[in-house]
């Protein structure tokens, strides 16, 4: 079986944080070897999948990386690089660093590159859609920059979808546009807490008879932190309320093709993704 | 039965750890007038003091040169060291009988039985909406604080991640030592880099660490006493237990059910290190329950103990639950039930010899550990007199087992599970034809992380109940063949959590262990490490994710009070006294709290 020595990883690494232009020596050992990739796809589900999905194409919290272009790893290099050493400011963990030992060796990880880019998608899936027209309509007749926002601009009751076009598949986004409730988006996320807070709809009814509807930033067994639609944060203790229900069905309305065509809903997907890759 | 509240008069911090040291001085009659002097008794006495720490192992302790002659000195050292003892060692006798002194909690689960139960009644029903927060310890570790702290006349002992440990004022918080491990960089803990505290026993405590070493320090100092290596790190081996003081014994189990290493379960001689006996969880050739591993599959069967057991007094036996077999989520390649991985073993527990096992979970491929914490229920008279022990089961079947013969008495699902749908002809649970992780993914409940885990439950012998944190999560579990590679994780499947919205369940619940019945429930916003203490103040303690600490209504599980200590919680609550003031002490976020009345 191949392995790859130390030192020669070390070399490789010093390159490429040396920043030097990538050759084609920098590609995987194990490139487009099938046996390789097979290896590769159980390293991925156990190592990988949790962020970035089954079949690598991006859960919850990791991106589509079926992508032929992607936002930080573009040689194999500059791949195994990732998976090695993680990257910086993002939950991208470095090998072996996530608190579950060591980690996988070099091989394991030329491994997943073999078998990341045997999954990639060849061509761009729908090379019609029209970004400009996407944002048009983000902005304009679609309503969504009423409660999200992109790159500064935009609502603040519902998820900034700045990077959402990166993290997620262009099929879980369209999906939830078209039933929004079926998986609520995450919020906050507490250090040490095991679940982020979930884009729930809540319903508050105060003491004196005020009723507080909107989406809970946060919540635990005796407080509730809510924003409503005027985006006002209301600060509520619970057993003071006269009443208190959540929802998982979301605040976002439901698009359907009457409201959106697949058309429109592709340019709009167009643009999140375009902004996603900048 | 109401406890009463013990002062502790006999045992009190009252007069001080620093009194033995001024008897000393006087005793060697040293002028204060006279720098010299004292600089030369002082000299003498720390030279002399490692004789009377017990043996120093390998070479790791630093080592003085014995520079004594005068007998009259050594005299008056026994006098001194004596005196010191008769205040602050902690006997064998006295873990047997910790009942007499509740004020104390002197091991893991404050005593032997694991009922995590304290007979301190100043803070009760009537007055808990009034507690505060009397002091808070950062320890400044990140991560998973999950210790248990031991209190023994007026000073906590606890550890923090990174083996740390530390001893503290337990009235004030302050620190008296403070001891961090120097570890390779290259560890391998599965879970987190965690410790769920110490044993302690004679003048020292006892520390597992995550590269697999028993460590004793002095309980006065944090000075390492002796150091033993258990095991080779590299391979997966490491310790995150709080070990078990029984005799003269240091009783600890082995981590790395996610390396594929051969679980172990070790009693140390607490004087010298020296290790008295070893139990492997998975039998070796010739040995009964071999049969049960495909064939080399138990060089490399898990079976961990990475749980702190119960002990027995009566029939001195150790109960000491085993986890997952390796790997953990598959099951091609290790054919059969895979003994003794899940399950409760009864040790003798002076030679380490298995009277009886029960296995929770045969041949089992969703890493569902049968770590928790194995709680001895004695049934009144009336009742029956059973001698029984419980155990509330990641699988998320709450078991009852006769303790004198390993008889199972009874199982009950307590949580939302899919995997089994009848039971055998002794009455245990038996997986269904749904059961198994498959290549494309199959939803199994409970998930990976189980019903309940490593948290601590409790046992209120005044409601009759048995309290756990629960929670109702299902998995997809989703098969991926893997090589074993020594020192590399070795799960041979992966598991996610399932696709559906519904989202995950957390709860406290109260069950009744004659029945298996659940009596009372308290469901938390989300899913909860914490453990649960009960006191006789007619109340329950536990944590939640979201930081806050609560008191229930033990009878209702109603909360009553809580504080947020700015921190998600995967430590279990305790109690003792220090001058007749009540606490109860847990751990959050990076730091531990201390609650009491105003």
């Amino acid at each position: 079986m191949f392995r790859r020595s130390r030192v020669g990883i070390v070399a490789l690494i010093a390159t490429i944080l040396a920043g030097t232009a990538y050759t084609a020596d920098d590609r995987n050992p194990l490139a487009g070897d099938a046996k390789a990739a097979k290896a590769g796809e159980y390293e991925f589900r156990i190592n990988c999948a949790l962020c970035h999905g089954l079949g690598a194409k991006g859960g919850g919290r990791g991106p589509d990386l079926t992508r032929a272009q992607k936002k930080h790893a573009h040689s194999d290099a500059e791949m195994f690089q990732i998976i090695s050493n993680g990257i910086a400011g993002t939950a991208m963990p470095a090998n072996g660093t996530n608190g579950q030992g060591v980690g996988m060796t070099d091989e394991e990880i030329w491994q997943i590159v073999a078998y990341i880019r045997s999954q990639e998608a060849k061509a761009p899936a729908k090379g019609l859609a029209n970004a400009v027209h996407g944002k048009e309509l983000f902005y304009g007749d679609a309503n969504c920059a009423l409660c999200h926002m992109v790159e500064g601009k935009g609502g603040r009751l519902g998820p900034d979808l700045t990077a959402v076009g990166g993290s997620r598949t262009r099929e879980a986004i369209v999906d939830s546009v078209r039933n929004p409730s079926r998986r609520l988006a995450w919020g906050l996320t507490e250090a040490t807490k095991e679940f982020p807070q979930e884009y729930e709809s809540v319903t508050a009814v105060t003491a004196d008879g005020r009723q507080i509807k909107g989406v809970a930033l946060n919540e635990d067994s005796f407080s509730v932190q809510i924003m409503d639609a005027g985006e006002h944060i209301h600060l509520l203790d619970k057993e003071k309320l006269r009443s208190f229900q959540k929802s998982r069905e979301s605040a976002m309305p439901k698009y359907d093709t009457d409201v959106l065509s697949d058309k429109d809903l592709e340019d709009i997907v167009a643009y999140l993704i375009s902004v996603a890759a900048k | 039965m109401r406890g009463r509240l013990n002062t502790g008069s006999e045992s009190s911090w009252k007069s001080g750890a620093l009194a033995p040291r001024r008897e000393c001085h006087t005793k060697l009659g040293f002028s204060p007038g006279s720098p010299q002097g004292l600089k030369a008794d002082l000299s003498r006495m720390r030279n002399a003091a490692p004789l009377f720490h017990g043996a120093v192992k390998h070479g790791l302790v630093r080592q003085s040169p014995v520079g004594f002659t005068a007998m009259s000195l050594v005299a008056s050292l026994f006098v001194a060291v004596f005196a010191s003892f008769g205040q602050a060692q902690v006997t064998f006798e006295r873990l047997v009988n910790s009942a007499k002194e509740p004020q104390n909690w002197m091991t893991y689960s404050g005593d032997y039985s694991g009922k995590r139960h304290s007979a301190l009644d100043q803070i009760n029903l009537t007055n808990v909406r009034t507690i505060v927060p009397k002091w808070v310890y950062q320890t400044a570790a990140t991560g998973k604080l999950e210790t248990s702290p031991l209190v023994v006349d007026g000073i906590l002992y606890a550890t923090a991640q990174d083996n740390r440990a530390f001893a503290l004022d337990a009235r004030t918080g302050r620190p008296i030592w403070m001891y961090q491990r120097p570890l390779p960089g290259d560890i391998r803990p599965c879970c987190g880099r965690v410790n769920r505290g110490l044993a302690i026993l004679g003048d020292k405590v006892f520390l597992g660490t995550l590269d697999a070493h028993v460590i004793a320090l002095d309980a006065k100092t944090g000075a390492v006493v002796w150091d033993v290596v258990a095991a080779d790190y590299r391979t997966g081996h490491s310790f995150t237990v709080a070990p078990l003081a029984v005799k003269n014994l240091i009783v600890i189990g082995i981590s790395g059910g996610e390396y594929g290493v051969r679980g172990f379960i070790d009693a140390y001689d607490a004087d010298t290190g020296d290790r008295r006996w070893r139990f492997y969880t998975v039998p070796g050739p010739g040995e009964p329950g071999h049969e049960t591993w495909e064939g080399d599959s138990w060089k490399v069967g898990g079976a961990p103990a990475w749980n702190t057991g119960t002990y027995d007094p009566p029939t001195n036996q150790i109960f000491w639950p085993t986890g997952n077999p390796s790997p953990s989520n598959r099951g091609e390649g290790r054919a059969g039930d895979n003994l003794y991985s899940n399950s409760l073993l009864a040790l003798n527990a002076d030679t380490g010899k298995m009277n009886w096992y029960f296995q929770f979970t045969k041949h089992d491929e969703h890493d569902w550990d049968a770590t928790q914490v194995p709680v001895i229920i004695d049934t009144p008279i009336d009742a029956g007199g059973k001698h029984l022990i419980a155990q509330a089961d990641r699988n998320g079947f709450f078991y009852v087992i006769d303790r004198t013969t390993g008889k199972l008495m009874s199982a009950t699902a307590y949580g939302k599970i899919t995997w089994s749908d009848k039971k055998d002809a002794e009455g245990r649970p038996v997986a269904n034809n749904q059961a198994s992780p498959t290549l494309e993914g199959r939803t199994i409940c409970p998930g990976a992380l189980g019903t309940t885990n490593f948290m601590a439950p409790t046992y209120d012998p005044q409601t009759g109940l048995f309290y756990v944190t629960a929670r109702d999560q299902c998995d997809t579990f989703s098969t991926a063949p893997q090589p074993y590679e020594a020192g590399h994780a070795y799960y041979g499947s992966a598991y996610f959590p399932s696709e559906d919205a519904e989202p995950y369940l957390g709860f406290l619940k109260a069950i009744d262990p004659a029945t298996g019945e659940m009596k009372q429930k308290f469901q938390h916003t989300s899913p909860t490490w914490s453990g649960v203490l009960s006191t006789a103040g007619g109340l329950v303690f536990s944590g939640d994710a979201e930081g806050n600490f609560i008191a229930f209504d033990a009878a209702t599980l109603k909360s009553l009070w809580h504080f947020q200590m700015g921190g998600a919680v995967y430590a279990p609550p305790m109690a003792f006294a220090v001058d007749g003031k009540e606490y109860v002490a847990i751990g959050a976020g990076s730091a531990v709290y201390a609650f009491g009345l105003p």
